[in-house]
Parts: structure tokens; C-alpha cells; sequence
């Protein structure tokens, strides 16, 4: 444990990617085989079985560091993690041991069959072997996400280094559905076949953000372009008689859209198809619901028949990765684009997918007209996309991109403040805005991001010195400061004060310039909601 | 304890912590007549004060600071009645200088502890307990999540992060406050690995400490011809506001770290985006707040900046009285870096 804790340390403890992948690459090249997988399993979003419930280890700590409960919780407030946090306030080990990383994920397995007090005596007991770093890499194979700034990218190149396999082969074999009990280092990493696994998606290729004029990008016919919708963005692989559905996250998420269980039977097995799942009620006269109505879907394991009938889901397909079982990526998006439409051509109206429209332009200044009416569409802008381009592995600049329609916003008054946690826990950056509804203020949404560092910062002070009223964490503060509020949706709810609740709302400005009493009403939110909701 | 006078021996007032009696302040952050200074940061010693008191040890950085006051010095330990108020400065161990302020009428002892840490850091004057009745503490790291390492165990670790960037090439810029955490920073240093140079305002304190006598390393002030090249292998002390800014482009490729309590926390640590964050804090840790409370002997414990309600429902939870008392405090490690003026 004490060398994956200095790799951990090595990586964490920089911003520059050449400091965290020299680390990363070095552990990778030299631990033994089953900690160098669980390391990259663990990485990528892979944990062990959740051995002790979270509760149980803030307790036991608590106890064991001789504090009562409500100061730990301070802590965990202020920490904005719990391994960490357990981590900080045990007492110093009696009696340090260095054993390996596979070997306390194997003792914490060993934990399942034990009753409640086993479990705890042999936790004590590896909290008093372990260092401060390593107890709290110990606290997160148990609390799980390893969030240490190791993006799958990092991850690639550093096996990348210590395999000298390719990169992008790697990130496909990291795709799937292995775990450290399906596979081993030689197979994922090493060996010349990586295994027949059926349900491997396709690692997938992301778009940059237009910040140039699309002038920029040259002759518009080498370009396609499409909406870009709103939805989660997911792959469709059928091979052996099996659908599978992948999430971006690389997550298995067939279970959710059962509304795919039929893809076999009009799919070919070998073809695996790249789009986003909408939902399509078919209300909507030609297009996809709202986001709204897709939320209801997103987070359930199985969906409720009533669900499926009111909210039910397509995929709305723009690329084809696989086809016949001959990988496609490397073809022209033209070529895949011809093959993806033939194979429309044959599917049955009611198959639970749609062909994702392009959107047919001849000069750019045509196209940006279009871009202005992609809410109409329910879509937030444009994707374009070079006719000539394989289709990528991760965010990839130069091909795709995507060019959003400019937020919606609404100027707000602070009346709340919050302090963060974990990196911003010193500073107050949670705050609840409010609008005006004749002559109360009327909070509407919360945003915690936005603002420069030396803004927060500033902001903090101010909040120290004009705090009217305490409610334990939530500080009321006197409304003076005005905030853009951006915004990419918005939706009745009938939960919130305001009736309405917004999407991805963040600050986009500080408004110094305005007086409070030029803030937004109420009814310019109803208004908004009227015409986008 | 035979004291029932109608009246607190101190409150706060729109210009701080305010001693009736004596008509005196302590760190008063509006002008006043008489003010008594615990330390020199910019949170505590503020200008516009008719009159002056403060150790002889605060005196020439105050007077750097603060300019052309009328200031009067005190030695640690020593006595001063003022209105029939009795009033001495002992030792804070929070920068070279600093001090507790005990203030006594008719047998009743308040002490300001103002900023102050336990540890000895072999400059600033040793923490000295002070018993009383009635002890005002700061909470700046009053949770348990803050417990500091051994001073000598971060210098290992700060030399060899020194070591590791000469080896690449590079210039290390380590970010302190220039009063106090600079000039520890400086002591911890080994001069052995190579030249160490210091930005204008932490030189300008260096200076005046190293000529009252405070064991400090030889240093080399930047100046606006100061080339990189010139010093391959230094360590560059600065304000933590001058890392990232354009005064630190003409070292070219550096390595940046940090030095505060509030790098024991993963995610502060993350956010400031520095190449090290090194655990080294000129306030009390959690123990040591506890430990200082304990060894006054109150029974009674006001908290000023910080984790207030937390520390002061934990004493409360000890059966001590314990309440928060509001105050503008709050300057170096408490806001985490505010930027400060480069000179």
C-alpha cells in the first residue's frame, strides 16, 4: 500500500499532466500484476464490493478518535470527504505494516460473512497499520470513487508507456464489463487478443466546443452538420443474439431502456451504433420531449410499465461503429453515414430508433439562422462534424464540434450564502438567488459555480460582514449583489417556492453595476418558461 | 475569586475588543486612542491609532508596517498599569514578536491570546500559558481534521522538493506569508542546496528580522533585473499572491508549493493548484487549541475567528462557558491567501 499511496500522492499532489503521467506510468511499469490491474480498475470507476456501510465507518472512527458524532460530521462537512476526513482524525498507527493493495482489497472481501463486531475489530485494526495517506486510500476502497484526477485519457497513455501497446487500443480494451475477478494485467493490457467479450463498446469520440467563427473551419461542404440534443449520449452494441446499451460514463445501462431488449431483432449481430437516447412520446409533433420528461428515466435500474408508456425512449443514431462485426471507426464519417442510412432504410417504423436528422446547409451564414431555432427543434445548437473524419477516441480537437446556442439567463439577487466543501471549504460559494415578485424576493435556484477564485474570495469577505441571520450552515445575507444567473433549461416544479426549477444554473457575471431593484421578476421566469419550458 | 464588577472587563465595540476601564483597545480595526497590538499582521495592527503598545520585539516591523506611529514598546512579562487596569504581553509563538496581552483588574485576569500556536518554531518567542479567568482564543483550525506534523518532518520534506526541482532544472518558488511563515520557512531551509532569493515584501521583514537578531539563512532580494539564469538551482520565497503572477513569469519554468495549515486538506490543496502544498501552520491544530484552553485554567472561553461554533460548542460540551465572540480577525492563513500587494 505504501507505494500505491505514493503514486496516489505523486499524482494527486500536481496540476501538470507530465508530473501525474511519469508517476502513473512508473507504478504501472513496476507493481506486481494484480495490483497494477485493481489500480487501473480502480481508476476507472471499478470498486470492490462495499464491505462496511458508510455510517458504520464515521461512527467507529468517531469513537475511536474519542469524538462525539456531531464534531466528525463538522469535519466531514468541512473535508467534503468521508475516507479523508476519517482518515485525518484517527490517531496516529501503533503498529504500521506495509502489505499490498491487492491484499487489503482481499481483507476487505474477507469482511462480507463476518457479523457486525468482527467487522468493526478488524477495521480498528487496519486503521492502526496504516499511515494517514494510506488509511485514507484504505477509507475509499471501502467509501469507493477514486476521483484523483487520473482522467481515462491519463490512464491510456500511462499503460500506454508501461505495456508500449497503443493507446487507443487500450482505451477499448478498458471498455466493458471486466473486473479484476473476469480478467487479468496479461489479458487487459498485454496479451495480442483481448478476449471475446460480446459487450465492448467502443471508446467514444467527443466534440470541443466552437469558440472560433465557423468561417474558420473552411469549405462548408466538407462538413455535416446535425442537432445537437439534448440527452444522454449512449452506444448500442448488438453481437450474439445480446443487445447491450453503454452510457458515456461507460456504464451498462441496459437495464433502464429496456425499450432496446429488441434491438437483435432487427439488428444484425456485429453492428454497434453511436447516438443519444430521447425520449419520444410522440406529443410532440416530430420531436423528442423535453429533458424534463427524460429525467424521470435517468438514475432508475428498472423503469415502472407506466413509466414506459408515458416516457417511452429512442435512440436517435448519428454514427455506425461496428457493422457485419467489421469495425467501421476508420472509415470517412461520409462512408459510415451512407451505410448508417441503408440500414435505416430497412428497419421497421416501430423499431425504438430514429435516423438523427442532418441539418442541410450550403453557407455558413445559413446555418448559423438555423442554429437560432435549435430550441424549437429541442435541441441546444449544432454538432458539425468533417465528412472526411474516423471517428476518434476521447475529446479530440480539429473534427467535431459542438456549437451550443448561447445560454439563457436572468439577472438575481443573493439572499443566501453556504460555505463548500472539500476544495472550496473555506469559502462561501453556494448560494441561493431569488427574483422579484412585487415587492419579495422570491428565491428560484441555487449555483455554486461560475465566479473567479479572487471572486469567491471577495464574496466570502462580504458575506462575514453582512450576515443578517444564521440558520446552522445557511447564512441570510443582505440582498445587495446582483449575479447573471445562465441557465440551459427550465421546467415547473411544483417542489420549489417559485414553481419552477432550472437547468445547469451557474453565475455567469457579477453584476456590480446593477441595482438590486433592476433584478428579474417572477413572471420574466414564467415567460421564459412559456416559450422554452 | 473575589471579582463582581457590573461591567465585562472587555466587549467589542465598533472599533474592536474595548477594555472600559483601562479605555484602551486591543487590535482595534477603527482608529482609536489607545490601541494594544498582539501582532503585526494587517488584521490586528491597523493604522489611523493615536497611540501605540506592543512588544519591543513587534516594534520594527510595526513601524514598517504601519509608518510614522507613536509607539511604545514593552518587554515580555513586563507590567504597565494603565487607568488602574494592569496589562503585560507574553509570549504567543505565533510570528517573532507576538504576544498574548493578560489584562488584570482587582485580582479578575483576561487574557487576548490574539493568533497564536504551541509548537516552537525556533523564531518566534515560545508559547508561554498564561492562567485566567477568561481566555478570548482564535479557531482559525479548530477542527479535528487539523492536526500538524512535526516541523523538522516538513522541512525534510520542503529540502526535498527544493533537491527534486534543482535536479530538473528548475526554480522552486515556495509561497508563504511574508511576516512570520516566510521567515520560518527560511529557517527550515538548507542553504547547502543552493541560493535562496526573496520577493520585495518578504525581504523588506527578513531584513529587519535578521537585524534584531533572529537566526536567518543570507537571502538575495529579487529586483526588477534579477534573471533566472543568474541562480540555477534557487528557492524563491514570496507572498502566496505572487505565485502565478507576472512577477514570478521571469523565472520561467518553476515549481510551485505552499506552506499553510490548510493544506492538510485534500481538497484545498487541489484547488489552489500548486505543484506541493506543504502542512505548516502558524496557528494552533486542533490538539493545541484544546491543550491551550486546558493550561489557562478558565473557565470561561470566548472564540473569535474561525471555526467559531464548533470550538465553542466543543468547549461548552466540556462544561466550560463558552461563547463566540464576533470580530473582524481573520487575516493570514485564516483566508487562505489573499493576495498581497507585491512591493
Amino acid at each position: 500500500m505504501k507505494r500505491f499511496a505514493e503514486m496516489v500522492r505523486g499524482v494527486d499532489q500536481t496540476t501538470r499532466t507530465t508530473v501525474k503521467l511519469d508517476a502513473l506510468a512508473a507504478y504501472l511499469s513496476e507493481a506486481p500484476d494484480q495490483d497494477r490491474l485493481w489500480t487501473v480498475a480502480l481508476f476507472t470507476g471499478r470498486r470492490p464490493r462495499r464491505a462496511v456501510p458508510a455510517a458504520r465507518l464515521r461512527e467507529w472512527a468517531a469513537e475511536r478518535a474519542g469524538l462525539p458524532l456531531w464534531l466528525v460530521e463538522e469535519s466531514y462537512a468541512v473535508a467534503g470527504d468521508l475516507a479523508e476526513t476519517v482518515a485525518l482524525i484517527l490517531p496516529p498507527p501503533g503498529a504500521p505494516e506495509d502489505r499490498s493493495l491487492t491484499d487489503w482489497i482481499g481483507f476487505l472481501a474477507d469482511l462480507a460473512p463476518l457479523d457486525e463486531l468482527a467487522k468493526r475489530k478488524a477495521i480498528e485494526s487496519a486503521w492502526d497499520r496504516l499511515d494517514t495517506d494510506e488509511r485514507f486510500l484504505f477509507n475509499k476502497l471501502i467509501t469507493g470513487g477514486f476521483r484523483i484526477g487520473v482522467s481515462q485519457k491519463l490512464m491510456t497513455r500511462a499503460m500506454a508507456r508501461a505495456t508500449g501497446r497503443d493507446d487507443s487500443d487500450l482505451a477499448h480494451r478498458l471498455m466493458g464489463d471486466w473486473t479484476p475477478e473476469t480478467t487479468t494485467w496479461h489479458r487487459l493490457a498485454e496479451a495480442d487478443d483481448a478476449g471475446d467479450d460480446a459487450s465492448r463498446p467502443y471508446p467514444f469520440y467527443l466534440a470541443y466546443p466552437l469558440e472560433q467563427p465557423p468561417e474558420d473551419l473552411g469549405d462548408p461542404a466538407d462538413w455535416q452538420a446535425e442537432w445537437k440534443w439534448d440527452g444522454i449520449r449512449g452506444q448500442l452494441v448488438v453481437r450474439d443474439g445480446q443487445h447491450f446499451t453503454w452510457s458515456r460514463g461507460g456504464e451498462l445501462v441496459s437495464p433502464a431502456f429496456p425499450e432496446f431488449a429488441r434491438a437483435p431483432d432487427f439488428l444484425p449481430d456485429g453492428t454497434v451504433l453511436d447516438g443519444e437516447i430521447l425520449v419520444w412520446s410522440g406529443d410532440t409533433a416530430g420531436h423528442p420531449d423535453s429533458f424534463n420528461a427524460l429525467q424521470k428515466r435517468i438514475g432508475r435500474k428498472t423503469v415502472p410499465k407506466t413509466l414506459l408508456n408515458s416516457a417511452p425512449v429512442v435512440l436517435y443514431a448519428y454514427d455506425l461503429l461496428e457493422w457485419q462485426g467489421q469495425d467501421l471507426r476508420s472509415q470517412p464519417l461520409a462512408d459510415r453515414r451512407a451505410q448508417l442510412e441503408d440500414l435505416f432504410a430497412s428497419l421497421p417504423l416501430d423499431a425504438p430508433l430514429r435516423l438523427a436528422p442532418t441539418v442541410r446547409f450550403t453557407d455558413w451564414s445559413e446555418l448559423a439562422e438555423r442554429r437560432i431555432t435549435a430550441r424549437e427543434e429541442r435541441a441546444e445548437g449544432l454538432m458539425l462534424k468533417r465528412l472526411s473524419s474516423p471517428y476518434q477516441v476521447g475529446r479530440k480537437k480539429g473534427d467535431w464540434w459542438k456549437w451550443k446556442l448561447d445560454p439563457l439567463t436572468v439577472d438575481a439577487v443573493m439572499i443566501y450564502a453556504q460555505s463548500g466543501s472539500g476544495r472550496r471549504a473555506n469559502l462561501f460559494t453556494d448560494f441561493t438567488f431569488a427574483v422579484w415578485n412585487g415587492n419579495d424576493l422570491v428565491p428560484f435556484t441555487k449555483a455554486y459555480s461560475g465566479l473567479s477564485d479572487a471572486e469567491f474570495r471577495q464574496i466570502t469577505n462580504w458575506v462575514r460582514r453582512n450576515t443578517r441571520q444564521k440558520f446552522g450552515p445557511v447564512r441570510q445575507v443582505t440582498p445587495e449583489h446582483v449575479f447573471e444567473i445562465a441557465f440551459e433549461g427550465i421546467h415547473e416544479s411544483p417542489r420549489h417556492k417559485s414553481g419552477l426549477a432550472l437547468r445547469f444554473p451557474r453565475m455567469a457575471r457579477w453584476r456590480h453595476d446593477k441595482p438590486v431593484q433592476e433584478a428579474n421578476t417572477l413572471d420574466d421566469l414564467r415567460a421564459i418558461l412559456a416559450q422554452y419550458g | 475569586m473575589g471579582h463582581s464588577y457590573k461591567t465585562p472587563l472587555l466587549t467589542v465595540s465598533d472599533a474592536g475588543l474595548y477594555c472600559a476601564d483601562g479605555d484602551f483597545h486591543v487590535d482595534p480595526w477603527q482608529p482609536v486612542d489607545r490601541a494594544l497590538i498582539t501582532h503585526a499582521h494587517a488584521d490586528h495592527a491597523r493604522q489611523g491609532s493615536a497611540h501605540y503598545l506592543a512588544t519591543d520585539a513587534a516594534g520594527p516591523v510595526l513601524r514598517h508596517r504601519l509608518g510614522d506611529i507613536t509607539l511604545e514598546g514593552i518587554a515580555y512579562g513586563a507590567s504597565r498599569a494603565i487607568n488602574g487596569v494592569t496589562v503585560s504581553f507574553l509570549p504567543a509563538g505565533h510570528v517573532p514578536g507576538s504576544a498574548q496581552i493578560r489584562i488584570e483588574r482587582g485580582g479578575e485576569v483576561w487574557v487576548v491570546s490574539g493568533d497564536y500556536k504551541l509548537a516552537p518554531d525556533g523564531l518566534s518567542e515560545p508559547f508561554e500559558p498564561v492562567a485566567c479567568h477568561t481566555f478570548i482564543t482564535e479557531s482559525t483550525f479548530g477542527l479535528p481534521v487539523f492536526r500538524w506534523p512535526d516541523q523538522a518532518e516538513v522541512a525534510r520534506d520542503i529540502n526535498a522538493w527544493w533537491r527534486d526541482t534543482r535536479e530538473a532544472g528548475m526554480i522552486a518558488m515556495l509561497g508563504a506569508y511574508s511576516l512570520g511563515k516566510a521567515q520560518r520557512v527560511l529557517s527550515m531551509l538548507d542553504p547547502a542546496i543552493g541560493p535562496i532569493l526573496t520577493h520585495g515584501a518578504v525581504g523588506a521583514i527578513t531584513d529587519i528580522l535578521r537585524a534584531q537578531g533572529y537566526p536567518l539563512p543570507d537571502t538575495i532580494p529579487v529586483t526588477p533585473d534579477t534573471k533566472a539564469a543568474d541562480y540555477p538551482g534557487a528557492l524563491v520565497v514570496a507572498p502566496p499572491g505572487a505565485l502565478g503572477s507576472t512577477w514570478a513569469r521571469r523565472f520561467g519554468k518553476i515549481s510551485t508549493a505552499t506552506a499553510s495549515g490548510w493544506m492538510r486538506l485534500r481538497g484545498v490543496r487541489r484547488r489552489r493548484g500548486l505543484d506541493r502544498g506543504f502542512v505548516l501552520s502558524d496557528h494552533a491544530d486542533w490538539d493545541a487549541l484544546n491543550r491551550a484552553v486546558a493550561e489557562t485554567g478558565a473557565s470561561r472561553v470566548m472564540v473569535t475567528h474561525g471555526y467559531t461554533d464548533v470550538f465553542s460548542r466543543h468547549l461548552a460540551a466540556q462544561g466550560l462557558q463558552a461563547e463566540v465572540l464576533g470580530t473582524q480577525y481573520g487575516g493570514d492563513e485564516a483566508e487562505d491567501g489573499p493576495p498581497e500587494a507585491a512591493a
